[in-house]
């Protein structure tokens, strides 16, 4: 069984109990544990089950690494899956259940997967799931879709309760990792004075080291550690953060930091996660090795782990995975495994060594008494929810000749590769480094910056050194070549000289034993967590599968949460030899940021409820919201589609505003429309090149309505502009694209005719704008006073600045409706005083507020196009019958030339029409008209398409508007358009001026 | 005329640091030739200051100019005096290519205040916020979170943050969420 | 995540702050001109693996168009210079030279 002894454990506090649920059982762990070790401690080595064959699945590892302990944690709105159970950090109340079984951890239906797994080989899906065709869709697919992922999505009701946020940071040297070689490279890097932060996972600093022992400079490394730590936080100009891990490096040096801030202790104010958004000038990647497993059948049951876990649990926790345990290596390091475990008193029964000699570590085991078997290997773990006993043989054979010993846990290295993933991110590139059989970063071909120079320096293990003296001798090196690189210049201090026992040179072991045969291979794990066997990558391999990336998908090696942190050398070193090829012939697959999972809410930071995007509003907003508005996004704006009264319906209320704006007197918030003020001697000039009329005649004091084209030709932006003065024009935009106009004016002026003597400023948001609109219109503007707003003083398409009652404003005597209408511009801050006099004043005249659902039915009833609806960036002028307003005079304009194309002057171009049902109804928004035939893949032709469609209060029927092939031309005739009901609607091609053909109206 | 009123009407909420919408400020947007002497001495005559260089802010209280782009500035009078500003301003430039418009009610002004003030910042604006790369005196365009935005400090511990009025409900949002208790970054004062 | 320096307001931006505005160079071409030329510059962009000039706007900043000069392939940035110009400046074209010799672009080389 695993327990915890009564000694040891250097980061438990025994004097802290804390209480914990695991599937419903409340356990007991202390201050320090991780809910790994705690579980360990409760003799709960069992931890879930692997995802295709549901085979039960221990601990195999202690930190970012583990494939297997993944776990459900929190309740309701704070439920997250798939958490590793190592780098849990275990508080009081946590509760967490076991994944991916039912109906429980113990008894696990899905098991039967594992007695069928020799019908469940690699690429089964790809095989099995192709035929009968229809199959797909009602059983293949929800098949599939049933034993999808691994543990459970919250509850769809549930919101995550936590906040997040981002932090932008800047450092000139960036280091990852807080082990030894990321202390010393920080230590060696600040002492040149460069801005240095350190960002390490977990919540201690040291890393492996004071597991691993050794001294330097003739102190033990753990005192060593301390007192760097201390050093550090007292410099100025180094920021230090623990639980934070380095989750991505980007591009010019940007790099991701993944902040755990209350994971640890959820009572905590403040946000759960904070994601750094780090710009560095160097970033040292001191991120460590990853024990590698062995490859022997049966590596995968519970009681099985990597001999530093084993490690790691019994110093740092003081936990044991079991009373007789058997050593397998191909190496030396496990020796210290072996040694640590003995003198715990934990029954160390054998230490296979799959090499002919070892080094002083295993003379070391010897003395203690440890069995050590050179040239031996593990044929075979035998055991179902807990390893009962390992069958050992020759390393150098099929696995026969097996000498059966009874043990509960097992200890397996296979080697150490250095953990280059951030190295690898943003493009640097690997060696294969023989004697160590890892992959180690490529010093020569690091990832580029913007000066094309290398930004990022690994240090310590994590660039192949596996010594205590060689990791300090490097990170101190990676550390001031850092600083160098930055821009400092690092002080000429000696490294601190590490001394750890010697080792023997490792042997690389990919299998175990070295030609073990079928029954033992296809019970091989490589990666634990997605169930792939080494019978697997060889099966891919014979099926000609050559590329590690191809072999990846095929047989989902390395494709799990874990990334194949454990199994991804493993299994390219199978496939090199199934293929007879070298290693590093093989290759690697492409290593992916994030390092380990980030949660969602960290990557959103503070974007989630109100401030999840914003929300532009006018100065009348609050008003709107007071009195029913239904809400319509525009852009980034909100405008009010209808005012809806107690006991109306959207509809009911759009109707009425219809009706009141043509009879009485309605009120449009028009604030949201763009206005751009363009000066200058050269103004006039460049608004013709703007626009498609011509607006440098406009006198002083009068509006025209123009079109703006894009170079292409097509329709970008429409409004009123006004001419203010000699050199001065306000130029109206459509709501969406004032920021876009804009900078559409600013390019042009900046990049193309940066000598025209034009400036442009933005000053939409200065004024509230209100539409004041119908028959009543200049009534309710005469009873509050001030400037003369008649026919005569006020004509059509003009604009006076004056007062209206005691607001400063600007009159435009504009119409988007067909009635008599002003739009009146004052200051914002006024905006709601305005508004309320208004409707003040206009209680006598019947005034009512109306939305843009109104706005939009009163211009097409008009035959007023709107950008957006009549427009989608394919339509030019021509097709919408504007002719009139592309001027004939102008030799240049944006979208002249284009407008010569041969496509633009297709007659069979679309073009706007209105259309009548014949029964009334309202014709289904973007239906497409169809004509006479089919196309090739059998479908109707199609001859045009609704481009507005609402139904009219005033008339009584459906209106819409569309753009029809030939539709000028083809006046009278019924055109059908299926509906997505199945329906199909006919409307009679009319025109598209539905109401007050004469505008007679408007004219008064 | 009716008493105006700023987009959030004095707002204001206490966490990390403390958040306030500073009310109606007089802004005129001015675009022309920054080396021209005639700009330079309407500016002066407005603020009492010179016409800043690249990225400055010469802001005392409610008055000021600050440096928006290479044609273009930013200056800062008490509201009540924007329209009488921008007329002499408009006179003293009339000569010259230029333009002087009135923005003060397209805007919102905010101010971030206490020792966590920078945390606050840098939560939201991608930019380097340590003493040493932003202090008093500088001006720095940037976005914060999704939208555009502007400021710079009044002292050591205050930043001054303007947006667009319409914006104003979000930005200060954006700021309570970015300074609500327990979020202390403490990257910049250990 | 690219940084560019701001040859308007000299600050160094990161991509979040700007916006991308295509191809640098283009030479307009109007009424008059013929199909061909017309659609090339409508349409015929360089897609270049190496040394590329672009056009790039501080959008979330002093809002200046301004001109780049990079590689695609390492994303090295070779220099940034004003978008009033029709031709990278002699400088720039150094700068490259010094680091990819015998790159040529368009007539630049």
């Amino acid at each position: 069984m695993s327990t915890r002894l009564t000694k040891q454990g250097r980061l438990i506090d025994r004097s802290k109990k804390i209480s914990f649920t695991f599937n419903g059982t409340t356990m007991q762990g202390y201050a320090g544990d991780t809910l790994a070790s705690a579980l360990l401690a409760n003799d709960q080595m069992m931890m879930g089950r692997s995802f295709k064959y549901h085979r039960p699945r221990g601990v195999v590892a202690s930190g970012a690494e583990e494939p297997n302990a993944l776990v459900g944690l929190g309740q309701g709105n704070r439920f997250e899956p798939n958490q590793r159970a190592t780098t849990t950090e275990l508080f009081n109340g946590l509760t967490s259940v076991s994944q991916n079984h039912w109906p429980n951890l113990d008894f696990d239906i899905g098991a039967v997967n594992t007695a069928l797994a020799r019908f469940l080989p690699a690429g089964f899906y790809y095989k099995t799931f192709i035929h009968p065709k229809p199959f797909w869709k009602h059983i293949y697919e929800p098949f599939i879709r049933q034993s999808a992922g691994l543990g459970k999505a919250p509850d769809k009701d549930s919101r995550d309760a936590d906040t997040y946020e981002h932090f932008y940071a800047f450092t000139d040297v960036l280091v990852i990792g807080g082990g030894v070689a990321g202390l010393q490279a920080a230590r060696a890097a600040a002492q040149s004075g460069a801005k240095v932060m350190l960002i390490e996972q977990s919540a201690h600093w040291g890393g492996r080291a004071p597991v691993d022992g050794g001294t330097v400079d003739g102190q033990p490394v753990d005192k060593f550690v301390e007192q760097l730590v201390s050093e550090l936080e007292t410099m100025k100009n180094v920021t230090l953060r623990n639980r934070c891990m380095g989750a991505g490096v980007y591009d010019h040096g940007y790099a991701l930091g993944y902040e755990r801030l209350t994971d640890h202790n959820p009572g905590m104010q403040g946000p759960r996660h904070r994601l750094w958004r780090i710009r560095a000038k160097q970033i040292v990647t001191a991120t460590g090795a990853i024990e590698r497993p062995l490859s022997f059948a049966g590596n995968d049951v519970p009681g099985v782990m990597l001999a530093s876990a084993m490690r790691d649990y019994l110093v740092n926790w003081g936990v044991v995975p079991g009373e007789r345990v058997i050593i397998a290596t191909n190496n030396d390091d496990a020796y210290r495994s072996a040694i640590l475990l003995k003198q715990a008193g934990v029954d160390v029964l054998r230490v296979v060594d799959a090499r002919a000699t070892a080094g002083p570590l295993a003379e070391e085991a010897r003395q203690l008494g440890i069995r050590v078997d050179p040239g031996k290997a593990i044929a075979k773990v035998k055991g179902g929810k807990r390893v009962k006993s390992v069958q050992l043989c020759n390393q150098d054979g099929i696995g026969g000749a097996r000498e059966e010993v009874e043990a509960d846990a097992v200890a397996m290295s296979g080697g150490w590769s250095p953990v280059v993933h951030l190295w690898s991110h943003c493009g640097g590139k690997l060696i294969w480094d023989e004697a160590q059989a890892h992959f180690r970063p490529d010093p020569t071909r690091p990832p580029l910056g913007a000066d094309g120079e290398g930004f990022v320096i690994a240090a310590g293990s994590a660039n192949g050194p596996l010594a205590l003296g060689d990791i300090l001798a490097d990170a101190d090196a990676a550390g001031k070549a850092a600083a160098k690189a930055a821009g400092h210049k690092p002080k000429r201090a000696k490294a601190p000289v590490g001394e750890a026992s010697s080792e023997a040179p490792m042997e690389p072991v990919w299998l175990m034993p070295a030609n073990a045969d079928i029954q033992l291979r296809g019970k091989a794990w490589l990666d634990f967590q997605n169930d792939v066997k080494v019978s697997d990558v060889q099966l891919a391999a014979r099926e000609g599968y050559e590329s590690v990336e191809h072999t990846k998908r095929y047989t989902t090696l390395g494709m799990a949460t874990d990334q194949g942190k454990l199994s991804n050398i493993n299994g390219l070193a199978i496939l090199a030899n199934a293929l007879d090829a070298e290693i590093p012939q093989v290759g690697t697959t492409t290593f992916r940021p994030p390092y380990t999972p980030i949660s969602m809410g960290a990557i959103g930071g503070e974007a989630r409820g109100e401030v999840f995007q914003p929300i532009r509003q006018t100065p009348m907003h609050d008003w709107h919201d007071k009195h029913g508005a239904d809400w319509e996004p525009v852009g980034h704006w909100r405008r009010t589609y209808a005012y809806v009264r107690p006991g109306e319906s959207v509809h009911d209320a759009v109707n009425r505003e219809v009706k009141n704006t043509r009879d009485n007197l309605g009120l449009l918030d028009a604030s949201t429309l763009g206005k751009l003020i363009v000066k200058g001697p050269d103004a006039g000039r460049f608004l013709d090149m703007m626009y498609t009329n011509m607006m440098s005649t406009l006198k002083v004091g009068k509006c025209r309505y123009g079109l703006m084209c894009s170079e292409n030709g097509f329709l970008i932006d429409d409004g009123v502009v006004a001419r203010i003065d000699e050199d001065t024009w306000l130029c109206h935009t459509t709501t969406g694209g004032a920021e876009r106009t804009h900078g559409h004016m600013e390019e042009w002026l900046q990049t193309e005719w940066w000598d025209w003597k034009v400036y442009v400023a933005n000053v939409t948001e200065q004024y509230a704008q209100v539409a004041v609109v119908g028959p009543n219109a200049r009534k309710v503007l005469e009873k509050l006073g001030g400037m003369d707003v008649s026919k005569e003083a006020l004509p059509f398409m003009e604009w006076r600045d004056g007062k209206i009652g005691d607001f400063d404003c600007r009159a435009y005597r504009i119409s988007f409706s067909g009635e008599l209408s002003y739009e009146i511009a004052v200051p914002a801050s006024q905006g709601q005083a305005f508004w309320d006099a208004l409707l003040e004043a206009g209680q006598e005249f019947g005034v009512m507020p109306y939305g843009t659902e109104c706005l939009h039915i009163l211009r097409a009833e008009k035959g007023f196009i709107m950008i957006g609806d009549e427009t989608d960036g394919t339509v030019i002028p021509q097709d919408l019958g504007l002719h009139w307003a592309l001027s004939k005079k102008k030799e240049d304009y944006l979208g002249k030339r284009a407008h010569d194309r041969s496509h633009m002057t297709d007659p069979d171009r679309w073009k706007l029409v209105g259309l009548e049902t014949v029964d009334g109804s309202v014709l289904p928004d973007g239906a497409y008209a169809v004509g006479e035939g089919v196309n090739a893949n059998g479908q109707r032709n199609m001859i045009g398409r609704v481009t507005s469609t609402y139904y009219s209060a005033n008339l009584g029927r459906g209106i819409a508007m569309g753009l029809i092939k030939h539709g000028p031309d083809r006046m009278g005739e019924i055109v059908e358009f299926p509906g997505t009901d199945d329906k199909i609607y006919k409307a009679k091609i009319v025109d598209p001026i539905f109401y007050d053909k004469d505008g007679e109206k408007q004219n008064v | 005329m009716s008493e105006p009123i700023s987009a959030l009407n004095h707002a204001s909420y206490d966490g990390i640091a403390s958040v306030k919408e500073c009310g109606l400020q007089g802004m005129i947007t001015l675009r022309g030739d920054l080396s021209d002497k005639l700009l330079d001495k309407a500016v002066k005559d407005a603020t009492g200051q010179k016409a800043p260089g690249q990225r400055e802010a010469l802001v005392k209280g409610d008055t000021g100019v600050c440096w928006m782009s290479s044609d273009e500035l930013l200056v800062l009078v008490p509201y009540a005096e924007v329209g009488a500003k921008l007329l002499a301003m408009t006179a003293a430039l009339s000569g010259t290519h230029a333009l002087a418009v009135n923005v003060s009610d397209a805007r919102a002004v905010f101010s971030v205040s206490g020792s966590h003030a920078r945390d606050v910042m840098g939560k939201l604006a991608p930019v380097d916020f340590s003493p040493q790369a932003f202090q008093p005196g500088q001006i720095r365009r940037t976005r914060l979170a999704q939208v555009a935005g502007a400021f710079w400090m009044d002292d050591a511990d205050t930043f001054r943050v303007v947006c667009f009025r319409s914006a104003a409900d979000y930005v200060f949002k954006l700021l309570k969420t970015a300074a609500q208790p327990g979020s202390e970054v403490g990257a910049y004062n250990r | 995540m690219l940084i560019l320096r701001c040859p308007c307001c000299g600050v160094d931006a990161e991509e979040t702050e700007l916006a991308a505005g295509g191809e640098a160079h283009l030479k307009r071409f109007g009424p008059g001109s013929s199909d061909d030329d017309f659609h090339d510059y409508l349409f015929m962009r360089e897609n270049p693996k190496g040394v590329h000039f672009e056009r790039w706007r501080h959008a979330n900043g002093c809002g200046k168009w301004f001109h780049v000069a990079r590689c695609t392939r390492t994303l090295e940035v070779f220099g940034t210079y004003s978008a009033q110009t029709t031709e990278p400046p002699q400088e720039i074209k150094d700068a490259i030279t010094a680091k990819r010799p015998g790159w040529t672009w368009r007539e630049f080389s």
